[in-house]
């Protein structure tokens, strides 16, 4: 089983990260659950959502706490969050940020997400779309196929820059 | 100008979103209100932003209490507060949902026993609490989570019911101009009996507009004569300057409703019904100034 | 067709198919998803009902008292608070003998304010003449609530159903769906005690004391019918839609010498925990319970019991579990855990088998000094 947990605040998308995450990994015919931990939620909040991903039935229910994976769609929240909490030893991280980032022990993935969704004019009642951008950027480190992705950014979203910007990330990020 | 304490009674590490009017609005209200106040909040945003068991962010007591039940509950506050004699102001701070829908009932018997009060109802024209289903305070045209085509209905006319109940002070107002918000409070508060104050509180994530632009829309609100800032003292209606200054000249309609999300691809007979409404609520509200009604 | 969903769209996805004439809307985390997935039906076209945004859950039930007297389909869901606001009209619906479905997404009562699953909220309604289900999984919301129709329309049972789903860990997380067209598996509702113009009545009216208590008898008849029927339906569901269902679900229960018995997604992480505990040579198993109104017949003798509650009523006990004892004559050892949302994992399962008590109460992660 593998699991990601994905930190972001409201309003930016990170519920619905983990649900094209979950989605995208159904379509690659794996068994996928995902579920977000609701605070109080409010757009600026910080919000943890969960994905698990497995070749089998998946019965677990309780939150994440050895993680294989870290999304960190808003490196603000680093601030009020432990986001490395229970990472496993091995365990990786993708940060929305520019330039290279360094988290000591564990293999860090940075992509601009905000500049990809800016650039495409991606942006939401003023918020810049981070959920489908990032999901190009797992699907280039193999957690996803990039087909899956692409199906899965069109089925929950009309709007084609979707996939471009998951496209985008793709190209940019570095495994 | 009106001199406004510097007191905050709204502490840092609130739950509030970016751009909430609410939690503005109530700064204001509890720098009129003082520290012999307690606030009673039904289920909306309020509860939350009061922040997580073990810290609140009001420096006032807070009572929370069930959805349909405010306006019952600070009926029983304030008459055990007034038999012990004390003066403590009792004000329920609720949301437009818990007010105009479920919370009405309670509302009605809490003014018509005349209870000694402040009900205070900030109107983000949606239960904001629960992600944004329509409420009957929900004007006609808006997208909501329940009526994702425009609600049909138009929005429910809370201050005429309230008026309805003749008490002695009411008052609309509206975030933009929280030194109104200040002033009102304080009327209200210097009177015995039940006031009520209802306040637009453009909602950044609910209206769908950039969370830095909530007073601008509040403003727009006014200037359109969408939402008219009057008092009603004792029966006697007065608009108030800067909405005297909309009705005679107001901003187009589409000024207002073109930046928020939630009107987006609103009909024109939504629209139609926006202007309708609006022209009968002015048209009443200056013939009752005028006294011609 | 195959696809991902939540608890939530599962059971609005379920509705759907089975084409309810009136909706009663009102909302409430973690239940509102529900109810707005409907409003998207409807405002697509997708779904051909009334849908009524009421102002408080008390006149969602009873508009759906209204339109279902009237022999039109119903449905509504709430949570927690909303379910208590309603209880009055929960009572009334299953007197009324209203076949009105109602999804319930468990959640805590206040105060504080809670948003989390526990059951509490259902079981306090378990008084009142509606059956009660508890499901597990996404799969099982949309299949219970499917088949929550055709039992509650069935002409021996004419009560209304409650389908509970776990607030947040079950209604808000996302798993594998199979969607069905449920045909004639949900046949055309007909309500013999419709409304009819042309052959007027009284409905409840004033009931005196030498003839109520046959009414109150009539449900509880019909409620011991409904076992049968609800086994019946579960059966044809199993032959054309190939998912079987039970009164409860066993997992390595036939061999196992402990028992551990839950309800909601607990039962689902316990079945980690028996793994693991078989892994260690212990024989364990567990028992989801699914039907808690009609309240199961079960076998349980000759082996240790750890239930699960995740729910409490106060200066009594665990309510599964003191239901089991007075129903069963077993003596198990209870935990209470999950309440509020409380982070229950198999491994913590898996601690209260091997930690057992019989006979003894445990409140998970309490200790004197609170």
């Amino acid at each position: 089983m593998y699991e990601v947990r994905i930190h972001s605040r409201g309003g930016q998308g990170g519920v619905t990260a983990a649900r094209l995450l979950a989605l995208a990994a159904f379509r690659d015919g794996r068994y996928a659950t995902a579920c977000p931990f609701y605070g109080a939620e409010r757009r600026g909040a910080p919000v943890v959502s969960y994905v698990r991903i497995d070749d089998h039935p998946i019965r677990v229910y309780s939150q994440i706490r050895n993680p294989d994976l870290v999304v960190i769609l808003d490196t603000s929240v680093m601030d009020v969050v432990d986001v490395f909490q229970g990472l496993k030893p091995d365990g990786r991280v993708v940060i929305n940020a520019t330039g290279t980032q360094e988290v000591a022990g564990h293999a860090t993935y940075s992509v601009d997400l905000t500049g990809i969704a800016l650039s495409l004019d991606l942006v939401v009642a003023g918020s810049p779309i981070l959920n489908t951008p990032v999901l190009g950027a797992l699907a280039k480190m193999g957690i996803v196929s990039m087909d899956s992705v692409k199906m899965a950014i069109s089925e929950m979203f009309t709007d084609v820059r979707n996939v471009r910007a998951a496209k985008a990330a793709y190209q940019e990020l570095v495994p | 100008m009106t001199e406004i304490p510097k007191e905050e009674y709204i502490l840092r590490c609130t739950s509030a979103c970016a751009g909430c009017p609410s939690s503005l609005t109530l700064r204001y209200v509890l720098k009129a209100a003082g520290p012999d106040t307690v606030l009673v909040v039904p289920a909306c945003c309020t509860s939350i932003i009061q922040g997580i068991y073990p810290n609140t962010a009001m420096n006032v007591p807070v009572y929370n209490v069930a959805f349909a039940a405010a306006a019952a509950c600070a009926s029983g506050m304030s008459e055990a507060f007034r038999k012990a004699g004390r003066n403590t102001n009792v004000i329920v701070y609720a949301g437009d949902g818990g007010t105009v829908d479920i919370g009405i009932q309670a509302l009605s018997g809490a003014f018509e026993r005349e209870t000694d009060f402040l009900y205070i109802c900030y109107d983000n024209e949606a239960y904001g609490n629960t992600g944004m289903q329509r409420s009957g305070s929900t004007p006609a045209g808006a997208r909501t989570t329940t009526t994702p085509g425009g609600k049909v209905h138009a929005k429910k006319d809370l201050d005429s019911i309230v008026a309805a109940h003749n008490p002695p002070y009411m008052a609309t107002a509206c975030v933009a101009y929280p030194q109104d918000i200040f002033k009102k409070v304080r009327k209200a508060l210097s009177i015995r009996g039940p006031s009520f104050i209802h306040v637009l509180s453009p909602c950044p994530p609910g209206w769908r507009f950039a969370s830095d632009r909530t007073i601008e829309m509040g403003k727009l609100a006014v200037k359109s004569g969408m939402w008219i800032l009057y008092e009603r003292e004792y029966g006697k209606v007065t608009i108030n300057g800067v909405s005297k200054a909309a009705l005679k000249k107001p901003i187009p309609l589409e000024e207002y409703l073109a930046p928020q999300g939630r009107f987006k691809g609103i009909n024109r007979q939504a629209i139609d019904s926006l202007i309708s409404q609006r022209d009968r609520t002015a048209q009443r509200l200056q013939r009752e100034e005028e006294g011609i009604c | 067709m195959l696809t991902i969903a939540t608890g939530n769209k599962a059971v609005a996805a379920a509705v759907k198919e089975v084409r309810p004439a009136v909706v009663a809307a009102y909302p409430i985390t973690p239940q509102t998803e529900i109810v707005e997935q409907i409003a998207e039906y409807v405002t697509s076209g997708e779904l051909d009902c009334r849908y009524i945004p009421v102002e408080s859950e008390h006149s969602a039930m009873a508009a759906c008292i209204g339109a279902s007297v009237t022999g039109a389909r119903t449905f509504t869901a709430t949570s927690s608070h909303g379910l208590m606001y309603m209880h009055e009209m929960v009572n009334w619906a299953a007197g009324a003998r209203l076949p009105i479905v109602m999804a319930n997404v468990n959640r805590a009562l206040g105060p504080g304010w809670n948003v989390w699953a526990e059951h509490t909220d259902s079981l306090q309604e378990r008084d009142t003449g509606w059956l009660q289900v508890y499901v597990s999984t996404v799969q099982e919301a949309y299949d219970a609530t499917i088949m929550a129709f055709r039992i509650a329309e069935h002409h021996d049972v004419l009560l209304p159903v409650m389908v509970n789903l776990d607030g947040f860990v079950l209604s808000h997380s996302m798993q594998r769906l199979e969607t069905l067209h449920p045909g004639d598996f949900i046949p055309p509702m007909e309500l013999p005690h419709a409304i009819d113009t042309a052959h007027p009545a009284g409905y409840g009216t004033l009931t005196g004391p030498d003839d109520y208590f046959r009414f109150r008898w009539d449900i509880e008849r019909s409620m011991r019918r409904s076992a049968g029927i609800i086994a019946g339906t579960e059966q044809e569901f199993a032959d054309r839609f190939g998912r079987s269902y039970g009164p409860v679900h066993e997992y390595r229960f036939e061999d196992a010498d402990v028992v551990v018995i839950a309800m909601g997604t607990l039962a689902k992480e316990a079945e980690v925990a028996i793994d693991k505990l078989r892994d260690e040579g212990i024989r364990a198993g567990s028992l989801g319970i699914r039907w808690f109104r009609p309240f199961p017949d079960l076998d349980l003798g000759g082996r240790d019991l750890v239930v699960i509650d995740r729910d409490y009523s106060f200066g009594f006990g665990g309510i599964l579990a003191q239901s089991l004892k007075s129903k069963h004559r077993i003596d198990p050892y209870t935990v209470i855990a999950g309440l509020g949302g409380q982070e229950v994992t198999f491994d913590d399962i898996a601690s209260f088998v091997r930690e057992r008590r019989p006979g003894e109460e445990h409140w998970f992660g309490v200790s004197d000094d609170v």
